[in-house]
C-alpha cells in the first residue's frame, strides 16, 4: 500500500539550528483523497508542507512524492503539484488574468494556452468579472481565490493548501470549500494544512493531529471521534469560578471531564439526560449539548485547544 | 536556461507597465548630463589645463558607465528584495518547476536587456554630440552591460542576504554615490592622492569607465582592453556565485 502512495514519508524531519520543526514522522497520502495536518499554529505542518512542496529540503527521514525524490526530482516533481501557499504570492500590481497568465508560463505552457485556461479557471473560481482589474484591491476571499486558480493552472495530479482560508469570513470560507470540494470530486488530491476543526471535518477524508512537530493520532475526523471521544459534550459555563468536578459525580454516565479557563466539559453519551443531573449537582450559570467535533479530539489528546 | 527565461519573461511582463516613462527618462538624461557637464561645465574646463581631449568627448564615456551602473546596481536592490519580501514573486517561481538559480538568472538576463536598451540609446544620443570618434564607439554597447552586471550580480547577492531594506541606503550612500563620483567619471583618477587612487583602480566601475573611454575616443589598445574586460567578467562571476548561495539560503530554507 504505501509503495502506491502518492506521498509517503517516513520518519521525515525538519530542523532548523536548535529548533526541530517537524520530529519523526510517517504519513502516506493516498491518489484521490482529501488528507489534512490538523494542529495549532507551530506544531509543524507549515514546515511539513514546504517539504511535500519541494522549498524546503527535509533534515531527516524519506520522503517520496509522485514516487520520486523532492531533493533530486524538485523541478519534476513541483510541475505536477499546485500550491496555494499561507501568504499570498500574487503580484497586486498585475491583473487578475495576468497573474494565471504568468504563472502558466512558468510552468512552460504555451501563451495562447495559459490564455484559455487562465479564463477558464478564473470561471471555475468566479472571478470572470474582475478578470482585467488589478490584484491590488481584491478581497482577501477573492485573492485566495485568485491564488487557488493559479494554482490550478498546470492541472496539478496534487493541490497542496496551506492554511486555506486562514483570515477569510465566514462566507468567503464557504466559497472556498466549495470550490475544493468540486476538486476533489474531480480526482484532484488535496493537502491542507489548517487549524480550523470544522474545514478538517468538511473536506478531509483523513487527517493527522499533529502538535508539537509530531503525529499524535491518524484517522477520518468520524473514526477519530468515536474513537478518542464520546458521541456528545455537556459545556458548563459558570458565573465564578467553576467548583471541583470529577467523573464520580455523575455514576458512570460521564466518561471524562475537562476543566478550562471558561468552561468545562463533561463527556457523555447521552449529554441530554445529563443536563439536568449537572444543573442540580454544579450549578452553572448555562449549559450547553452539542456533538463531539474534532476540537474534542484534539483536547484529548494534547492536552490544549486548537485555537488559542 | 528555459527556465531562467521564464522566470525573465515576469521581469519583461511587469515593465510592460513603465516602459513609456523609463524610455523617456533614458532619452532625456544622458542630453541633460552631456549639456550641462560637456557643453555647459566643459567651456569652463576647456580653458584650464583640461583633460587632454575636449571635456564632452571625456566625460561622456564616464556618464555612460556610471548609469549602467547605477541603473544595474538599483534593478537587483530593491526589485529583488521586493520578490523575496513583498509581492514574494520569488515563492511563487518556487512552487513551480523553477529553481533558485532560474529566479537569480532570469533576473540578471533582465538586468542585462535593460542595460542594452538604455546604453544604446544613450550611444545614440552621444553620436548626436559629437562625441564617439573611433567605430570601435559601438564595441561601448556591450561594455555598458558588462559594466552593468559587474555591479548587479554582487548587489543581488547583497540584497538577498539583506535583512532589512534600511541596509540599502548604506549601499547607496557609501559605495555607489562614493564610486560614481570618483571611479574616473568626471575627473581622471590621477588626481585623487595616494590611496584613494588605489582604491579606484579596484572598482569596477573605473575598469568600465578607462575600457569605454578608450573605445569612444579611438585610443583603445588590446592588451589593455582585455584585462578590463577580464577584471570586469571576474566581478560577474564571483557575483553570481555569491548570488547563487545567498538566493539558496534565503528562498530553499
Amino acid at each position: 500500500m504505501s509503495d502506491a502512495a502518492l506521498i509517503h514519508a517516513r520518519g521525515l524531519s525538519k530542523r532548523f539550528g536548535e529548533l526541530t520543526a517537524v520530529d519523526g514522522i510517517d504519513f502516506d497520502i493516498e491518489k484521490g483523497e482529501a488528507f489534512g495536518f490538523l494542529g495549532p499554529n507551530g506544531a509543524g505542518k507549515s514546515s511539513t508542507m514546504r517539504m511535500i512542496g519541494c522549498v524546503s529540503p527535509p533534515s531527516g527521514g524519506t520522503l517520496r512524492i509522485l514516487g520520486l525524490d523532492p531533493v533530486r526530482n524538485g523541478p519534476e516533481i513541483r510541475a505536477r503539484l499546485g500550491v496555494v501557499p499561507q501568504q499570498d504570492t500574487l503580484d497586486t500590481e498585475l491583473t487578475v488574468r495576468e497573474n494565471v497568465i504568468i504563472y502558466g508560463r512558468y510552468f512552460g505552457l504555451s501563451r495562447k494556452e495559459c490564455k484559455v485556461r487562465a479564463d477558464q479557471l478564473l470561471d471555475f473560481v468566479q472571478l470572470s468579472e474582475r478578470a482585467k482589474d488589478r490584484v491590488e484591491p481584491l478581497s482577501g476571499g477573492m485573492k485566495r481565490r485568485l491564488t487557488i486558480a493559479r494554482s490550478l493552472v498546470n492541472e496539478p495530479e496534487v493541490l497542496l493548501l496551506d492554511e486555506p482560508t486562514t483570515g477569510l469570513d465566514p462566507q468567503a470560507r464557504h466559497v472556498v470549500w466549495a470550490q475544493l470540494f468540486r476538486l476533489k470530486q474531480q480526482g484532484v488530491t488535496l493537502v491542507l494544512t489548517t487549524h480550523y476543526m470544522d474545514e478538517a471535518e468538511q473536506l478531509c477524508d483523513r487527517l493527522v493531529v499533529m502538535d508539537r512537530g509530531g503525529i499524535a493520532e491518524e484517522g477520518s475526523p468520524l473514526e477519530l471521534i468515536q474513537r478518542l471521544s464520546s458521541r456528545d459534550v455537556v459545556e458548563l459555563r459558570f458565573a465564578h469560578d467553576p467548583p471541583p468536578v470529577d467523573e464520580q459525580v455523575f455514576d458512570g454516565r460521564v466518561s471524562r471531564v475537562e476543566v478550562l479557563p471558561d468552561r468545562v466539559l463533561l463527556y457523555t453519551d447521552d449529554g441530554d439526560a445529563l443536563v439536568p443531573v449537572a444543573h442540580e449537582r454544579l450549578h452553572p450559570q448555562s449549559v450547553l449539548v452539542r456533538r463531539s467535533t474534532l476540537e474534542d479530539v484534539f483536547l484529548r489528546l494534547t492536552g490544549r485547544t486548537l485555537v488559542d | 536556461m528555459t527556465y531562467a527565461l521564464r522566470s525573465f519573461e515576469y521581469w519583461a511582463y511587469s515593465y510592460r507597465r513603465v516602459w513609456r516613462g523609463s524610455v523617456v527618462t533614458s532619452i532625456v538624461g544622458p542630453i541633460l548630463y552631456l549639456t550641462a557637464l560637456g557643453v555647459g561645465l566643459g567651456k569652463l574646463v576647456n580653458r584650464g589645463p583640461g583633460v587632454g581631449v575636449p571635456y564632452l568627448d571625456f566625460v561622456a564615456p564616464g556618464i555612460l558607465a556610471a548609469t549602467a551602473m547605477q541603473l544595474a546596481t538599483f534593478e537587483s536592490s530593491y526589485p529583488v528584495m521586493a520578490a523575496i519580501r513583498w509581492t514574494r514573486q520569488f515563492h511563487a517561481m518556487l512552487a513551480t518547476p523553477l529553481r533558485s538559480r532560474d529566479l537569480l538568472i532570469g533576473h540578471q538576463l533582465y538586468v542585462a536587456a535593460r542595460l542594452a536598451v538604455v546604453s544604446a540609446i544613450y550611444l545614440v544620443v552621444l553620436a548626436g554630440f559629437g562625441a564617439l570618434h573611433s567605430p570601435w564607439a559601438i564595441l561601448a554597447w556591450p561594455a555598458a552591460v558588462l559594466v552593468g552586471l559587474a555591479h548587479s550580480a554582487p548587489v543581488s547577492a547583497f540584497s538577498a542576504w539583506l535583512q532589512r531594506e534600511e541596509g540599502f541606503n548604506g549601499l547607496f550612500r557609501f559605495v555607489v554615490m562614493p564610486m560614481f563620483l570618483f571611479s574616473g567619471t568626471f575627473f581622471p583618477v590621477t588626481r585623487l592622492p595616494h590611496g584613494a587612487r588605489e582604491i579606484a583602480y579596484a572598482t569596477p566601475l573605473w575598469n568600465g569607465v578607462d575600457l569605454m573611454r578608450h573605445l569612444t575616443l579611438g585610443t583603445a589598445s588590446l592588451w589593455p582592453s582585455l584585462a578590463h574586460v577580464a577584471y570586469l567578467l571576474l566581478w560577474v562571476a564571483g557575483g553570481l556565485t555569491l548570488a547563487a548561495r545567498t538566493y539558496r539560503r534565503r528562498l530553499v530554507t
